[in-house]
């Protein structure tokens, strides 16, 4: 009795982990669809579908680059394994670049004894907050399962010589001394073109849209009080990153600010303020947004997608598109922003999607795109 | 202006309750036995400039000196003048000369400012749009070298000038130590010279005038075998002023249900920009609130 509880208690123990691994995927969430974040050494071979799609995001996750790229069947002679890890740990300073894998979710879409189709939803950690991704596996049965990979190596970038001979703004200290008058220099003047308060299943939204009306370029914030019928103010907020806080002159940006868990009913005004600030800015590099287009996505999502053309010569890091959508009267009905994950690189361009409510999505007669850019190079 | 009041300790007709207090004060701690008179101080006491105090009686005695900006004490021989010097009388304001010996006696009186040496001077705003109506305001302060503001009335003289054209001058009299004026921006664009000056004393100030929202903006286009290039007229003004280089004019093509978009900053009075569709498209410009003419291209 002495030897034979511990030995049943590790026995137990074994069993327990033993059947917690392997029922894992299948234990959490809603029926027919998988979680994942395996543990260390301890994924599942591929004798299914889900086994093989979910071994090999847990080998992504983990960054095991090599058994990863041996659940790969590749569709394209081209793509190398090192092509497969920039694929998914991002290149040239892009936001991917500094984004782990956290989570992910797959829901089978169909199967066969010999292919599958596979979504899963990408729960990315990044700086700017958590980033969703849906993609679609196409997954092949051979000896085992294997996830297609019909993706291609990045297009190398020619070398090539681009003249740039953009725009910038110092500014410059007077030298003046300290005589009262004699070193001011105004805030650029800046205007709320328009404001629209709405109320959403998540509290209240204030959205619009901001000009520079100056000539030289300004650093734009808008905060937004809300205020009851006391005349008591419930809540303050900032635009923070759903505005182009770098406005050039005449140039317009949408901005959005949210008030999470609070009701429009309660609201009887709102008191806008918009800061701006005199800062030395380029006007390099300048972004195209091409083919924009309002379209119902494979989820049922009304998605504005398009192509950012970055027309100069420099590399942006992480490009930020902020879009503002009008109704038939042109006021602006919602403003919707996102990052592309991918650096945009000189003459290149890459894909950007932006979501709106699909039950604003009938109203949108009309819709305006503005890109932001970080780059890791000072400008 | 200048003005003076005394005040003894047994006449009690101290102005002020602080003033009675202190006076008070001393006469109880005043240890000899020597009487002082009535003070009398200049009718004009102007900042920098040293003064006498006549006495009357003898023996020795305190004097207090309380100003704006500092309290000073010294022992007197009473019969004598007590020469109060220039450094005590700087800044311009009520002062109070307190004399104590067996009894006290205290006179105010009133520093002018000097003579007005500097102007302070400013002007806004540092950028205005052309063609603007009382959109430029300057307000200038006469100091004396003391930094006394000097609030008799002088004409301050101010002058603008912009580029080659002939200076236009306003001369204004001070209130209460303050000249201004209001004036229209100018006609074209650059800087505006506003001075502003009282005898030697003046201050320069710089105004750009710059260009107001665009006028009549106007795009041309064509296809390329990359796409579309599309490009403004030269960028002006209604004043035909041009429209200052890095104003941002939005292109937009817009042909089916897909558009694009481009935010293209003018260089060298033009904004241009390249644009991608296949298909027949319209494009427009925007900068600011300002909208540019239509251009319709065909398919490629």
């Amino acid at each position: 009795m002495k030897i034979a509880l511990p030995i049943i208690i590790v026995a137990m123990t074994i069993l327990l982990l033993f059947a917690g691994l392997t029922e894992a995927g299948r234990s959490i969430g809603t029926v027919g669809i998988a979680s994942g974040s395996a543990l260390p050494g301890l994924t599942d071979s591929g004798a299914t579908p889900e086994q093989a799609l979910g071994s090999f995001l847990s080998d992504v996750q983990r960054r095991n680059w090599g058994p990863a790229f041996s659940r790969v069947e590749k569709t394209n002679d081209a793509m190398n394994e090192q092509g497969f890890i920039q694929e998914w740990i991002g290149s040239n300073g892009g936001l991917r670049s500094f984004s782990n894998l956290e989570t992910y979710e797959m829901r089978p879409l169909h199967a066969t004894d010999s292919e599958a189709q596979m979504r899963v939803r990408l729960h990315w950690a990044t700086p700017v907050g958590p980033v969703d991704d849906v993609r679609d596996f196409h997954l092949v049965h051979r000896d085992k399962w294997k996830v297609v990979w019909d993706e291609g190596p990045a297009p190398n970038l020619p070398s090539q010589v681009i003249s740039v001979n953009y725009l910038r703004w110092d500014l410059v200290t007077g030298t003046a001394g300290e005589e009262w008058g004699s070193r001011n220099v105004d805030a650029p003047h800046v205007r709320i073109t328009s404001m629209n308060a709405v109320d959403t299943a998540e509290g209240t939204v204030v959205m619009g849209e901001v000009v520079n009306e100056d000539t030289i370029p300004a650093f734009v914030n808008v905060n937004a009080t809300l205020v009851d019928a006391s005349g008591s103010a419930i809540d303050e907020e900032s635009s923070f990153d759903k505005i182009l806080h770098v406005l050039l002159p005449k140039q317009v940006s949408p901005y959005r600010v949210d008030f999470p868990h609070v009701g429009l009913s309660k609201v009887k005004n709102v008191r806008m303020d918009v800061k701006a600030t005199l800062v030395p800015a380029s006007s390099d590099p300048v972004i195209g947004a091409m083919n924009q287009k309002l379209e119902t996505d494979a989820q049922g999502r009304a998605v504005l997608h398009g192509d950012l053309l970055n027309q100069s010569g420099r590399t942006v890091n992480i490009p930020h598109v902020i879009a503002s959508f009008y109704d038939n009267s042109g006021k602006v009905v919602w403003v919707s922003d996102g990052y592309v994950e991918s650096a945009l690189l000189p003459q290149a361009s890459e894909p950007f999607a932006v979501e709106i409510p699909k039950s604003l999505a009938g109203k949108v007669q009309n819709f305006h795109v503005v890109v932001n850019q970080y780059s890791l190079q000072k400008s | 202006m200048s003005s003076s009041t005394n005040t003894v300790c047994k006449s009690h007709n101290a102005r002020s309750s602080w003033l009675a207090a202190l006076v008070g004060a001393l006469c109880l701690v005043a240890a000899s036995d020597a009487q002082v008179g009535e003070l009398r101080v200049p009718s004009r006491v102007v900042a920098g400039t040293s003064i006498s105090i006549p006495t009357t009686g003898s023996g020795t005695g305190t004097f207090y000196l309380v100003g704006p900006s500092a309290a000073t004490r010294r022992d007197v021989d009473l019969g004598q003048q007590i020469s109060v010097p220039s450094e005590d009388l700087r800044s311009a304001g009520r002062y109070v000369g307190i004399l104590c010996a067996d009894t006290c006696g205290s006179v105010e009186f009133f520093v002018m400012p000097a003579k007005p040496v500097s102007l302070t001077f400013l002007v806004h705003p540092s950028r205005a749009p052309v063609g603007q109506n009382d959109v430029i305001s300057g307000v200038a302060l006469p100091f004396d070298e003391f930094r006394n503001q000097v609030v008799a009335p002088v004409t301050v003289n101010f002058q603008l000038t912009a580029g080659s054209s002939s200076p236009m001058s306003h001369s204004v009299s001070s209130q209460n130590g303050i000249a201004w004026f209001r004036a229209n921006s100018g006609k074209s664009a650059g800087a505006l010279q506003v001075v502003a000056s009282l005898r030697d004393a003046s201050a320069r100030r710089i105004v750009q005038q710059v260009a107001s929202d665009p006028c009549n903006l106007r795009i041309k286009g064509q296809r390329t075998a990359k796409g579309i290039m599309v490009e403004t007229e030269p960028v002006r003004d209604c004043a035909g002023n041009p429209v200052p280089d890095g104003t941002v004019v939005t292109f937009t093509a817009k042909g089916g249900k897909e558009a694009s978009t481009v935010d293209a900053p003018i260089k060298q009075g033009i904004a241009r920009a390249h644009m991608t569709a296949a298909g027949p498209v319209s494009i427009s410009a925007a900068s600011g609130v300002v909208m540019g003419n239509e251009l319709h291209l065909g398919a490629q």
